[in-house]
């Protein structure tokens, strides 16, 4: 009797360990390829430049070593034999470079945001809204180059200045060489990631609730009010995300800094490079470097979604 | 003329702004394009009549169309796979729910917000560390990571709008799971696979970071031509070869953007 009922448990169990089998054959059909390819080609590396970037001064030749922080007191510790300022100047070059871009992205963006979703005409704001994104689809390297012909010393930008001070007699408006100069740079990342900062800040522009803007203005608000107090609070999670991206993308982005900066504005990423396809290499700091780029990067992505998850909140 | 009447102009400083920025996105763009037009031996910004000399150079020049090729094929390759794995994997996340997928799903936005260098690097040392010498494949491994992210994203975006009562319907009458996949889900997320294909398309061609570390010698994309012609002194077959490069990536942006308004018109 007992015996009988242990091996009808025993039956049921087994015939529950196939469907158990049975129910993860979908999970793991659909989930394990890319798993294991992400696994693969991006976790397991990125464990790997921490490890690699624990280990001081190595060069491709090297094997081994013992581990240390060797590479990262070269960058951040004043008090370390190695360390060398010129990491840390070009560490606050990049973020100098992406906070000016980011703030000219979103005063040139917002406004082009709100007339696309709130004033334009109705039937052509997906057209116009597509347009203004489209470069986005073409090469960034192309974008960049296209800069330079415009900025070069006997560039578009030059022969137009030479041409005002031709119009004005007595007047001699300075010509520079704008190529390879930090301005060339903020154009540069501006021209290259405005149409970010339009697309989210549209996207949050759209969904604003117009009657709000109405309401403001039967109440007596002045359109400035109803601006700061209305709109900007409504969009903030879309300026916030606007914001971080253009940030994000502008420190980390190798082109423009490379095509249009001189050797003086060397950014991260430039310095990123050297270390692995330059003249003097060093595969541990390069790394070290690397590691402070991604861990940046999630922290700042982990403010947004915290910040992003108390603005839901207070809505709620 | 009664097209410049009904031609209203905007009357605000937002409005100016924004033509103004118009100009600012594809003043370049179209500067490029007359410049690969001009008739002159060196590279100047003074007209000197027009010419079609410098697209005769570039179709003459073969390193280009090897370039071009490896491009070519390491796009196609990475797109095609990216696409299988990148719709499976935006699928098995809408339906499953299991221990770690928040670390999962995580994992799978990295390659978008992670720069490109990270990556790069990233590739180069495990390659290095696993003694895989780098080819034109190890391009197309690398391309994969985050051809799939996008694809994934795209199509995942398109699982959320759909109605799950499609596929239940299909249950009900007996589809097994595998059909109910191929014959009532996939048509419905075509439009945003093949607008999530062509995302990853242009991205993987645009490539320069990711590739310049994965390449090797013995593959050549042409961003890196592009790249290391421009950083050794210009001469102006490079604007012809912009103008096509730009003129056929708008085309396909413009694929991809149809397709998205289809699908979601016929949605409404």
């Amino acid at each position: 009797m007992s015996a009988s009922l242990g091996e009808r448990q025993g039956k049921r169990l087994a015939v529950g360990g196939g469907q158990f089998l049975r129910r993860l054959t979908g999970p793991v059909a659909l989930l394990g390829p890319a798993g294991i390819w992400l696994l693969l080609f991006l976790v397991l590396p990125t464990l790997l430049i921490l490890e690699i970037s624990l280990v001081p001064g190595l060069r491709p030749e090297d094997v081994g070593g013992s581990y240390g922080l060797g590479n990262y007191f070269q960058v951040f510790n004043p008090l370390a034999a190695s360390f060398d300022p010129v990491y840390l100047q070009v560490i606050g070059r990049s973020l100098y470079y992406a906070l000016v871009s980011t703030l000219a992205c979103l005063l040139l963006g917002f406004p082009v945001a709100y007339w696309l979703a709130i004033m334009a005409p109705r039937r052509w704001r997906n057209f116009l809204v597509v347009a203004f994104i489209l470069p986005l689809w073409t090469s960034s390297l192309l974008r960049a180059y296209a800069w330079t012909s415009i900025l070069r010393p006997t560039g578009l930008l030059n022969s137009f200045i030479n041409g005002l001070s031709g119009l004005i007699p007595g007047v001699q408006l300075p010509t520079q060489s704008w190529l390879y100069s930090s301005a060339a740079v903020f154009i540069g990342l501006t021209y290259s990631f405005l149409p970010y900062m339009v697309l989210i800040l549209y996207a949050s522009l759209e969904k604003l609730d117009i009657s709000l803007l109405e309401a403001a203005a039967d109440l007596g608000a002045t359109p400035r009010q109803t601006f700061w107090q209305v709109t900007v609070p409504q969009t903030l999670p879309g300026i916030a995300a606007g914001c971080l991206l253009v940030f994000i993308t502008s420190m980390g982005d190798f082109v423009v800094p490379t095509l249009l900066g001189g050797a003086s504005s060397t950014t991260i990423s430039r310095l990123i490079y050297n270390q692995f396809l330059g003249i003097t290499r060093n595969w541990g700091l390069g790394s070290a470097l690397s590691m402070v780029m991604i861990l940046a990067v999630s922290l700042a992505i982990a403010l947004l979604l915290k910040y992003g998850d108390r603005d839901s909140v207070k809505e709620a | 003329m009664s097209f410049l009447r009904r031609l209203r102009l905007p009357h605000t400083w937002q409005g100016w702004l924004t033509i103004a920025l118009f100009g600012f996105m594809y003043g370049p763009i179209i500067v490029l394009g007359i410049y690969s037009f001009n008739d002159s031996r060196r590279y100047t910004s003074v007209w000197q009549g027009f010419s079609l000399r410098w697209y005769e150079s570039l179709f003459q020049d073969a390193r280009i169309f090897r370039s071009l090729q490896d491009t070519l094929f390491v796009a196609i390759v990475a797109v095609a796979i990216s696409s299988i794995l990148g719709t499976l994997m935006a699928i098995g996340l809408s339906k499953y729910y299991f221990p770690g997928k928040g670390v999962y799903r995580g994992v799978s936005y990295l390659p978008l917000i992670i720069p490109d260098i990270s990556i790069a690097v990233a590739t180069l040392i495990f390659l290095a560390s696993m003694a895989i010498p780098l080819s034109i494949w190890t391009i197309v491994a690398a391309h994969m990571v985050f051809c799939l992210a996008y694809i994934a994203v795209v199509v995942s975006s398109r699982l959320g709008s759909l109605d799950p009562n499609l596929e239940e319907a299909a249950f009900d009458l007996g589809a097994t799971p595998t059909q109910a996949l191929i014959k009532v889900l996939l048509p419905q997320l075509m439009p945003a696979i093949v607008a999530g294909c062509l995302l990853a398309f242009v991205l993987s061609v645009d490539d320069l970071l990711i590739s310049s570390f994965t390449a090797g010698g013995g593959a050549n994309p042409l961003p890196i031509e592009i790249f290391s012609r421009i950083r050794n002194g210009v001469k102006p077959d490079m604007n012809a070869l912009s103008v096509l490069l730009i003129l056929a990536s708008g085309m396909i942006a413009a694929l991809a953007e149809y397709l998205r308004y289809k699908g979601s018109a016929v949605e409404r």
